[in-house]
C-alpha cells in the first residue's frame, strides 16, 4: 500500500513536470519570450508538487501507527485492561499486533482475535485515506501549477526558492540531531531521577543495576552509584593512554623528522588501516589473543590475572588509538613555522634536539588538543569493553582486576530489554547523558585548544 | 658547525664553548640515535600489533572457510517417509541407517551407541533430506547419494583442531567416536570442500550450519537506507553551508553542532535511535531501517565536511566565469562547481559509508542482535548487521564459533578493504589539480 502511494505521488509529478514543460515549449514555439526555460517551468511543478505532499506522507505514517494503536486498544471491550499496568498493556497491543501478522500462539480469547481484525481493517482503512488524499492533493497542484505557466511567470526563481528551502532544511537536520539527542536523554534521565534520588546516583559507592528488577527493592540498596562505573572507565582510559599517548607521540616524532621516505610511505597507510579497523574486531582481538596471553604471563609470574582484566581491554583500546593520536601529533608538528626549525639547527642543535626542546615545545597544544579528543574517543569506546571488559563494577584501581565502564553498562542494561518505566532500563539514559555530557565539554575545549594554537602561527 | 668541529689544530682553541661543544657531541649524538630507536621502535609495536590482529584472525579463520562433509547412500525407506505425510516422516532414522552401515560394528541396539552415531552428522542433515525430498516425491523408496555437512566436533576432529591425546575425558570425542570418524575417513566418505554455507546460510545455533547470509542482506539494507538518507542530506547542507549561508550567528552555531556530532560517542547515537525512532515513532525494533537512519545520522557529519572540502577545492574562477555568462548562483553551484566536486564527494561518502559498515554499538542498542534465522525480507524486517553477527558469534561457547567469528571478520575486513580501495581509485583518477 505505501509503494502504491509512493508510486502514485512519482507519478503525477511526473506527469506535472511533462505537462509544463510542454506547455512552455509551445508558448516559445509560439513565439513568446519566456522568462524561464521550460525544463525550469517543468521542474516548477515537479517540486511544488512532491515536497508538500511527500512530507504530507511521511507525517502521515509517522502519526498512523500510534493512532490505530490507540484507537484498537480503547475499542477494547469493557474492563479488559482494568488493573493492568502500563507494561502489560504493551504485551497486548503486541500480541494482537502478532496475531493481526498471522502469527497465533496458543489460543488467544475472542476479543485479541476481534482487536486484530480491527487492527488490520484500521491500517487498511489508513491505506486508502492516504492514497485518496495524495492522488487529489497532487493533482490539484499540478493543475494549479499548469495554470501558472505563461511568458511572465519565473518559474526559475520558484524552483530556486525551494531548492534553498530544501537545503536550509538539510543543514538543520544536524541540529535536529542534537535537539534529539539532548531531549530523548534529558526526558529519560528526569524520569530516572524521578525515581532514584539524584544524589545517590552522583556518590553512590554501588552499582547494582539487576536489583530494582524485583520490585520491591527499588533502589532500598543504594544500588544506583555511578562512581565505580566512572572510576572503571577512567582505569581503562588510563591504561590505554599509557600505551597509546608514548607510541603515538614517537611514531610521529620519527616519521616527521627521521624517517626516510620510502618508510614514511610505508607506515602512513598501516596507520590508516589501524584507525579504520572497526572496534568490533578489536574486542573479539582483545579476548582471542590478548587476554589470554596476559592471563597466561601474569600465571607464569605468580600473578593472578582476571579473566576479563582491565589491562587487556584497555590496551587494545590502546592500540586503536595510536593512529589517532600520531596524526594529530604529525598535523601539530608539521604546522610550527619553518623558521623555529631552521633557526634550531643553525644554531647547532641536533635534529633530536630539535625536535624536543623547539618543535614539540612549540605543538604542545596541539598534542594535548589531540590527546584530549583521544581521551573521549577511549571514553566513549563501547565495543572493544563490551566484549573484553567485565560487568560487575567494583571500586578498584588494580588495573589486573575486571572493572566495568558507562558504556558497558548501557549496553547490558539495554540489550533485550525496552520497557521504559523500570530504573534498570532508565539508569542507561542516565549514564548515557552522563557520558555525552563530558565527552561534549572534552571535545569543545580539545578543539578550542587545537584551533587557538593555529591560529598563533597562521 | 663544520668549522667547529674541522679545524681545531690550526685556529686557535675558542675558548671553553668549543671544547664544550665537542666533549658532549658523542653524548648528544647518542640522545639522538636513542631518539630514533625509540621512534623506529613504536613504529614497529604499531605494525607488530596489526600483524598479529590480521595473523592471528586468519589463522583462526581460514578454516571456516571449509566444511567437513560426509557422502551418504541413503535409501529413501518408504517405511519410515511416506508420500502422504509429507513434509514429516523418519529422516534422521533414514539417515542414520544408512550411516550405521557405513560402521557395521557399532551396536546399534544399544541406544547410547544410537545417540552418539547420530552425533556425527549435522542437526541439518535431516532438512537437507526432507527438503530433496519433498520438491520431489518420487526419490522415496530409491537410493540417493547425499552430502551433508558433519557435526561440529567432528569438523574440529578434521581440521585438527581437536588434539587426540588429550586424556579422553576432557576431549569432546570419546576414543570411540574418533575411531569411527577415522574408519569413515578410511572409506572415502569425508570431504572438505569450500564452505558455500557461510554465505549462503542464515544464522544457526549449530557452527557447522551458521552462515552470513541474513547479516550480509541486512548490512546491505542497513546501509542503502543510510546513503539514501545521508548522501542528499549532507550534500545539500554542505553546498547550503558553504556556498549560500550567510556568515552569521546560526551558520556558525550549524557548523559547531556538525562538528560536535562527529565527536559525539556512537553509543549515544544508539540511545538516540532506541528512544526517538522505536519508543517515540513506534518503527520496529531489529530493523535495518531503523539501524540504517541512526548510521546515516552519524554518516551525516563525515559527507558534509568532505563535500566541503571538495567544494573548496573548486576555483573561484570557474564560479566567476559562469556568473560572468549570465548564470544564476544556482546554475553556478548544480551546473558546474557540483559536478566539478563530485569525486571528491563520492570519496567521502564511501569512506563514510566504510565507517557506518563496521558500526555495532548503536545497532546492537536497537536490537540488531537477536538470533535470527533466516535472511530478512526487506528494509522492516529483523535482522542483524555484519558487526552484530560478529559480536553474536564471538559470545556463543561452541568451539567451532571461533573459527566463524574470525572468517566473518575477514569477510567483513574484505569489504573495507574493497570500499577504501574504490575510493583512493576514484580519488586517483578523477582528482584534479587546478
Amino acid at each position: 500500500m505505501t509503494t502504491f502511494v509512493f508510486a502514485a505521488l512519482l507519478g503525477v509529478s511526473i506527469l506535472g513536470y511533462l505537462l509544463n514543460r510542454r506547455a512552455a515549449a509551445g508558448l516559445r514555439a509560439d513565439g513568446a519570450r519566456l522568462h524561464s526555460l521550460p525544463g525550469y517551468h517543468g521542474l516548477f511543478s515537479f517540486l511544488s508538487t512532491l515536497v508538500p505532499v511527500l512530507v504530507l506522507i511521511l507525517l502521515w505514517l509517522v502519526l498512523q501507527g500510534p493512532v490505530i494503536d490507540h484507537v484498537v486498544m480503547s475499542g477494547l471491550p469493557a474492563g479488559s485492561l482494568d488493573d493492568l499496568d502500563a507494561g502489560s498493556r504493551q504485551l497486548i497491543l503486541a500480541e494482537i499486533k502478532s496475531i493481526a501478522r498471522g502469527q497465533i500462539f496458543g489460543e488467544p480469547e475472542q476479543w485479541k482475535l476481534d482487536a486484530a481484525q480491527r487492527y488490520l481493517q484500521l491500517q487498511r482503512i489508513s491505506g486508502w485515506v492516504l492514497l485518496a488524499i495524495v492522488v487529489i492533493l497532487s493533482l490539484t497542484i499540478v493543475a494549479l501549477a499548469r495554470s501558472r505557466v505563461g511568458a511572465a511567470f519565473r518559474a526559475r526563481h520558484g524552483v530556486e526558492r525551494i531548492v534553498s528551502g530544501l537545503m536550509i532544511f538539510c543543514s538543520t537536520v544536524a541540529i535536529f540531531t542534537t535537539i534529539g539527542i539532548i531531549a530523548s536523554l534529558l526526558f529519560e534521565s528526569i524520569r530516572f531521577f524521578q525515581m532514584v534520588p539524584i544524589t545517590e546516583f552522583f556518590f553512590g559507592l554501588n552499582w547494582e543495576p539487576q536489583i530494582p528488577l524485583r520490585e520491591d527493592q527499588i533502589a532500598a540498596e543504594g544500588a544506583f552509584g555511578w562512581l565505580p562505573v566512572i572510576l572503571g572507565t577512567i582505569v581503562i582510559t588510563v591504561v590505554a593512554l599509557f600505551l597509546a599517548v608514548p607510541v603515538g607521540l614517537l611514531s610521529a616524532i620519527y616519521l616527521n623528522e627521521f624517517a626516510p621516505d620510502r618508510l614514511r610511505a610505508v607506515a602512513k597507510p598501516v596507520l590508516e588501516i589501524l584507525a579504520g579497523v572497526p572496534t568490533v574486531v578489536y574486542g573479539f582481538f582483545a579476548i582471542l589473543v590478548v587476554a589470554p596471553a596476559m592471563r597466561s604471563f601474569g600465571a607464569s609470574l605468580g600473578i593472578p590475572v582476571s579473566p576479563n582484566t582491565a589491562l587487556a581491554a584497555g590496551s587494545v583500546m590502546g592500540i586503536m588509538l595510536i593512529p589517532f593520536i600520531s596524526s594529530f601529533t604529525d598535523d601539530a608538528l608539521s604546522a610550527v613555522p619553518r623558521s623555529l626549525r631552521d633557526g634550531a639547527l643553525a644554531l647547532g642543535a641536533t635534529r633530536a634536539e630539535t625536535v624536543l626542546n623547539v618543535l614539540f615545545p612549540a605543538a604542545i597544544p596541539g598534542i594535548v588538543g589531540g590527546i584530549l579528543l583521544a581521551v573521549s574517543r577511549a571514553i566513549g569506546e563501547t565495543m572493544i569493553v563490551v566484549m573484553a571488559a567485565g560487568l560487575i563494577a567494583s571500586l578498584t584501581i588494580n588495573p589486573l582486576d575486571s572493572v566495568t565502564t558507562v558504556t558497558v553498562q548501557i549496553v547490558t542494561l539495554l540489550i533485550g530489554d525496552t520497557s521504559f518505566d523500570n530504573p534498570k532500563t532508565l539508569a542507561a539514559f542516565a549514564l548515557g547523558m552522563m557520558l555525552f555530557v563530558v565527552t561534549l565539554i572534552i571535545n569543545v575545549f580539545a578543539l578550542r585548544i587545537v584551533r587557538k594554537y593555529r591560529e598563533a602561527y597562521d | 658547525m663544520a668549522d667547529l668541529t674541522a679545524g681545531p689544530e690550526k685556529t686557535p682553541p675558542q675558548g671553553n664553548t668549543a671544547d664544550a661543544v665537542r666533549a658532549s657531541l658523542a653524548r648528544r649524538n647518542r640522545k639522538q640515535k636513542l631518539l630514533q630507536g625509540l621512534g623506529l621502535g613504536a613504529i614497529g609495536f604499531a605494525f607488530l600489533m596489526l600483524f598479529i590482529l590480521v595473523a592471528s584472525l586468519v589463522s583462526s579463520g581460514y578454516q571456516a572457510f571449509t566444511q567437513t562433509k560426509i557422502t551418504l547412500e541413503v535409501y529413501v525407506d518408504p517405511e519410515e517417509i511416506k508420500p502422504e505425510k509429507l513434509p514429516r516422516g523418519g529422516f534422521k532414522d533414514v539417515l542414520q541407517a544408512s550411516l550405521s552401515e557405513l560402521l557395521p560394528e557399532a551396536d546399534t541396539s544399544d541406544r547410547a551407541t544410537r545417540k552418539a552415531l547420530a552425533g556425527i552428522l549435522s542437526n541439518g542433515a535431516q532438512f537437507q533430506l526432507r527438503d530433496r525430498v519433498v520438491a520431489d516425491p518420487s526419490l522415496i523408496g530409491q537410493t540417493i547419494t547425499l552430502t551433508v555437512p558433519v557435526s561440529d566436533p567432528y569438523d574440529q576432529l578434521n581440521k585438527g583442531t581437536i588434539d587426540r591425546d588429550t586424556p579422553e575425558q576432557n576431549r569432546r570425542l570419546k576414543d570411540r567416536e574418533i575411531a569411527w570418524f577415522d574408519q569413515l575417513k578410511a572409506q572415502g566418505v569425508i570431504s572438505k570442500p569450500l564452505n558455500t554455507g557461510l554465505i549462503t546460510n542464515a544464522d544457526s545455533r549449530f557452527p557447522e550450519l551458521a552462515g552470513l547470509k541474513g547479516a550480509l542482506i541486512g548490512s546491505f539494507w542497513a546501509l542503502f537506507v543510510c546513503f539514501a538518507i545521508s548522501f542528499p542530506l549532507g550534500i545539500g547542507a554542505a553546498i547550503y553551508l558553504e556556498e549560500f549561508a550567510p556568515k552569521n550567528k546560526i551558520s556558525d552555531f550549524i557548523e559547531v553542532n556538525i562538528n560536535n556530532l562527529a565527536a559525539v560517542p556512537s553509543v549515544v547515537f544508539g540511545l538516540l535511535a532506541l528512544a526517538v525512532f522505536i519508543g517515540w515513532f513506534g518503527l520496529p525494533r531489529s530493523a535495518p531501517f531503523v539501524g540504517g537512519m541512526t548510521l546515516a545520522l552519524m554518516t551525516m557529519p563525515t559527507i558534509i565536511i568532505a563535500t566541503r572540502a571538495a567544494l573548496k577545492a573548486v576555483p573561484p574562477s570557474i564560479r566567476e566565469a559562469a556568473l560572468g555568462i549570465g548564470a544564476s548562483k544556482h546554475q553556478v553551484v548544480f551546473g558546474h562547481v557540483l559536478p566539478l566536486a563530485m569525486p571528491g564527494i563520492l570519496t567521502g561518502t564511501i569512506i563514510g559509508l566504510a565507517q557506518a559498515l563496521g558500526e555495532t554499538a548503536p545497532l546492537l542498542l536497537i536490537g540488531m542482535n537477536a538470533f535470527i534465522t533466516s535472511a530478512p525480507d526487506g528494509p522492516f524486517d529483523s535482522a542483524t548487521a555484519l558487526p552484530t553477527q560478529i559480536f553474536i558469534w564471538a559470545d556463543s561457547p561452541e568451539r567451532g564459533f571461533v573459527s566463524r567469528t574470525s572468517a566473518a571478520i575477514l569477510v567483513l575486513l574484505g569489504f573495507l578493504v574493497t570500499m577504501n580501495a574504490i575510493a583512493i581509485y576514484l580519488r586517483n583518477k578523477f582528482e584534479r589539480s587546478w
